[in-house]
């Protein structure tokens, strides 16, 4: 709510508050299932403990008998096919994984896009209509008319990916639709309710504008998000059964409790995560779409609206991305809850160099953004007290950036190897584990919110009398909560047992979270009545802070694809892990370098249909000034 | 006296690089090649992110460059700049692809991941549900844990620390006919992070038990499944732990 402190000061606190509530009410709704016993390890033998007997479908040697099955049961639902390499259809000059591989990817990052955009366009609705400025309004329109061309791209992309499923994989969908049809069909259905809820909402805009009809608009915003949600819930459940499968047998038969295999081990993880990371891309990919209409722009009234728009799409991605890495860090703990094998794999296995490009791309996410956040320093006269700090944080982001992406296993000369006698580092070796990554993030995580507080205050002098005491407190929740990190990473991460190192995860991020709050919570009333130092100068960012922005959108686009393929490729030879194999001719795990490339060039692709897009929102925007 | 931007950026970049070569002289655990590359990649573009966020530090930066480039007073040192710059570029080139006689960087990962399950002492085990059986024996009966402790440190003794050394740090007797170097088990990052099945695979199977993926391995590991047996496996992954004062990876308090 601070980022709409800025821009208008008149919010009374009393709305502000029931925008809070109004945005926390949607998640309660849109995530009934994330349970919060679910969040914590304790939870995880909870499930393996009761389930065991029930769970048949625990990873399992693919030489193990399998186990005999009642004869009726076979019946209804057949076991998992054990295909042969003839059973995969092949089409000439097309590679079917390819294939599938680019257009699943694809459709991913627009639908990621689509799902994102209408929770921030609610959101800044019903502050537009709290505030009643226009503005918002405005915004919150613009926004949506972005994400309109996506989504008829998302369809495309969706259709395509059911085609190209079908035709290379005949027998892994039949297997799949004898368990998921009935979410076939809801999916389905749910699709219409979407497109109709979004239509409304795009097309009703302007003629719902006013009174009760704004508040019934305000409402299909809210329906549209509820559908949304549930589209990917059901989607979530497709991908993590295959990772997970649960509510089947050793043999792959279905148990006939559909709930049982939608609810399997890693369905909540993975819809937290996704509805985070939704939000944070989004935002980052408006932010582009904002950045490139600053660079076009010919009037400064242009480069004042789409500079608030650019950053208010950084605020947007920068806020989802503060709480990214720990939903990141749950999923991956209950990866490896699930199965030690895919766990070592993705994180220590063949994956962990991806994992170190991760480190990298995210790293330069966090730099590009606080690099935004000090060139908008330059919108305010009064930001010259606080430039001087600038290098200081600087200093300290790169160096949790250098410990977050110090590998555990490094890439040695032999000459090197020799010297230090193993593949492991002496003094670096430690910050190639958890421990050191969750602290670093941690404290790269509270200066990044210590440069978007010096951005709120550089153009503001405090009024009120316990300012300076304000200031000492802010101060010492900072330096507790730095000590509280470093304690916990040190002592629980290297000297207890994992179970602790884990769980003391969760109070790090408690820690950085206290402090966001805190500090918040006081600048709101410590601010409350602030002098102006100057009117802020929107438009007057250098362009170079522009290219920040691209450089957000295209890290994102590029990690999620990345990231997606090692969650993807976690499974091996597997279709469902465990129950189902693949035996088609590209059941192998290509080489990083491989797959690396795969998904550079399907990001490249990805940035040319955003800049299409961009490009005829350009159009349709001269339109609407040639009827001016 | 301010030192002017460009001189400043210059600096900062030598000493950190300084920093980084460090350990290499004095401490004789050299910071690979590979990481101060992408280590100093990252510094030099956060320096020059902190000193163009304003536009002062902006032209105090790139004002230099440009008057060099344009100012017709300075076109003797303009002349020297441009002869010493590919000169130095073109070494820099020279000594990355001149021949060299090292054997190529490994690019390979030393962490292997576990298979669902292995077939050892004529019986099939699940890694993802096998559990020491010994290990509830520490709060259930402790002297009787103790035991089986020593026990383990017999077979240790007998058989291990000829390579993984007394100290279980990976510097045996004939640790040094060895590249890699046996595993250092005092090291945080080895068996602290492990669970006591995955060290219950490397040691039953040995080197020949390492998955295909990432093959060839290069481990001098024996298959310990054909001399010893299942119980001193569990009872040695005992010692293990119980001498480097580490605790398995479990999921359980």
């Amino acid at each position: 709510m601070r980022l709409f402190s800025v821009v208008n000061r008149e919010i009374p606190i009393a709305k502000r508050r029931s925008l809070t509530a109004l945005f926390l009410l949607f998640f309660l709704f849109a995530l009934p299932v994330v349970k919060s016993a679910d969040f914590f390890p304790a939870g995880i033998d909870t499930v393996y403990a009761s389930e065991d007997a029930a769970k048949p479908a625990t990873p399992a040697g693919e030489g193990e008998v399998k186990a005999a099955q009642p004869e009726e049961k076979k019946k209804e639902y057949p076991p998992a096919p054990q295909l042969k390499e003839s059973d995969y259809p092949q089409v000439k000059y097309i590679n079917g994984r390819i294939m599938t591989w680019m257009v699943a990817q694809l459709h991913l990052w627009f639908a990621a896009f689509v799902l994102a955009v209408p929770i921030f366009v609610f959101i800044i609705e019903a502050i537009g209509m709290a505030t009643k400025d226009k503005r918002y309004d405005k915004l919150a329109y613009e926004f949506i008319k972005v994400s309109l061309t996506a989504y008829s791209i998302t369809a495309v992309f969706g259709g395509l990916l059911l085609f190209t499923l079908v035709v290379f994989y005949p027998d892994f969908m039949k297997y799949m639709a004898n368990i998921f049809s009935p979410t076939f069909l809801a999916y389905a259905l749910i699709f219409f309710a979407e497109s109709a809820c979004l239509y409304i909402y795009y097309y009703g805009w302007h003629a719902m504008e006013t009174g009760f009809s704004k508040w019934a608009h305000l409402t299909v915003g809210w329906m549209l998000n509820v559908v949304g949600t549930m589209l990917m819930f059901f989607a979530n459940a497709w991908v993590t059964f295959m990772m997970s499968p649960h509510g089947v047998d050793a043999n792959g038969v279905f148990e006939g409790n559909l709930w049982a295999a939608i609810h399997n081990h890693l369905w909540n993880p993975i819809n937290l995560h996704r509805v985070i990371a939704n939000v944070a891309y989004g935002g980052s990919v408006v932010g582009a779409y904002a950045a490139y209409k600053f660079l076009s722009a010919r009037t400064q009234e242009d480069r004042a609206h789409y500079d608030w728009m650019g950053y208010t799409a950084n605020f947007i991605a920068i806020a989802a991305l503060l709480p990214l890495p720990f939903a990141g860090y749950w999923l991956i703990a209950e990866i490896y809850a699930y199965s030690q094998q895919m766990g070592i794999t993705a994180m220590g296995g063949v994956f962990a160099w991806l994992f170190i490009t991760q480190a990298v791309l995210i790293g330069a996410l966090f730099l590009s953004a606080n690099y935004y956040l000090w060139c908008g320093m330059e919108r305010s006269k009064g930001a010259v007290k606080y430039t001087k700090y600038i290098k200081y944080i600087a200093f300290v982001i790169v160096t949790c950036f250098l410990v977050w992406f110090t590998p555990h296993t490094l890439i040695l000369t032999p000459g090197e190897l020799k010297a230090l006698g193993g593949p492991y580092h002496k003094y670096l070796g430690p910050l190639g584990i958890m421990p050191a990554k969750n602290t670093a993030v941690n404290i790269m995580l509270l200066f990044t919110f210590l440069s978007f507080m010096l951005y709120q205050r550089c153009n503001k002098i405090p009024t009120v009398s316990w300012a300076s005491r304000g200031n000492a407190f802010q101060i010492a929740i900072f330096v507790t909560a730095i000590i509280n990190i470093g304690i916990l990473g040190i002592y629980y991460g290297y000297f207890t047992n994992t179970v602790y190192k884990v769980a003391s995860s969760v109070l790090q991020v408690a820690s950085t979270l206290s402090v966001i709050i805190l500090c918040t919570v006081i600048n709101i009333f410590m601010y409350k009545g602030a002098k102006e130092v100057a009117p802020l100068q929107w438009g007057k960012m250098p362009d170079r802070s522009q290219y920040a922005l691209f450089l957000l959108a295209v890290s994102f686009t590029w990690l999620m694809g990345l990231m997606g393929y090692i969650r993807s490729a976690l499974r091996q030879h597997w279709h469902v892990y465990t129950v189902f194999r693949d035996s088609s001719p590209d059941a192998y795990t290509p080489t990083i370098g491989y797959a690396a490339n795969v998904v550079t060039v399907a990001t490249i692709l990805f940035m040319a249909f955003v800049i299409f897009i961009f490009w005829l929102s350009t159009l349709s925007g001269k339109k609407e000034t040639a009827h001016h | 006296m301010k030192i002017p931007r460009l001189l400043l950026f210059v600096i900062i970049v030598a000493v950190v690089y300084g920093i980084f070569k460090a350990p290499g002289f004095f401490l004789k655990q050299p910071i690979p090649s590979s990481l101060i590359l992408m280590y100093m990649f990252f510094v030099v573009i956060t320096v020059l992110l902190w000193m163009t966020s304003t536009e002062e530090g902006m032209q105090g930066l790139v004002g230099p460059i440009k008057a060099l480039i344009e100012d017709p007073g300075k076109k003797r040192l303009r002349n020297i700049v441009f002869v010493i710059v590919p000169l130095v570029a073109g070494f820099i080139t020279y000594q990355q692809i001149k021949p060299s006689y090292e054997a190529p960087v490994e690019l390979r990962s030393i962490h292997p991941a576990p298979p669902a399950s292995i077939k050892v002492f004529n019986k099939t085990f699940s890694l993802q549900t096998l559990e020491n059986p010994y290990r509830k024996l520490e709060k259930e009966d402790p002297a009787k844990f103790t035991q089986l402790v020593k026990e383990g440190g017999e077979v240790y003794f007998k058989n291990c620390f000829y390579c993984h050394g007394d100290k279980l740090n990976g510097r045996g007797h004939y640790a040094h006919g060895f590249n890699p170097l046996p595993l250092n088990f005092t090291d945080i990052g080895t068996i602290a992070q492990l669970q006591e099945s995955f060290l219950f695979w490397r040691i039953s199977t040995g080197g020949p038990g390492l998955p295909k993926e990432a093959a060839p391995w290069i481990s001098s590991m024996p298959i310990w499944g054909n001399f010893l047996t299942e119980d001193d496996v569990w009872k040695v992954i005992l010692f293990l732990y119980n001498y480097t004062g580490y605790v398995p990876r479990s999921w359980e308090k």
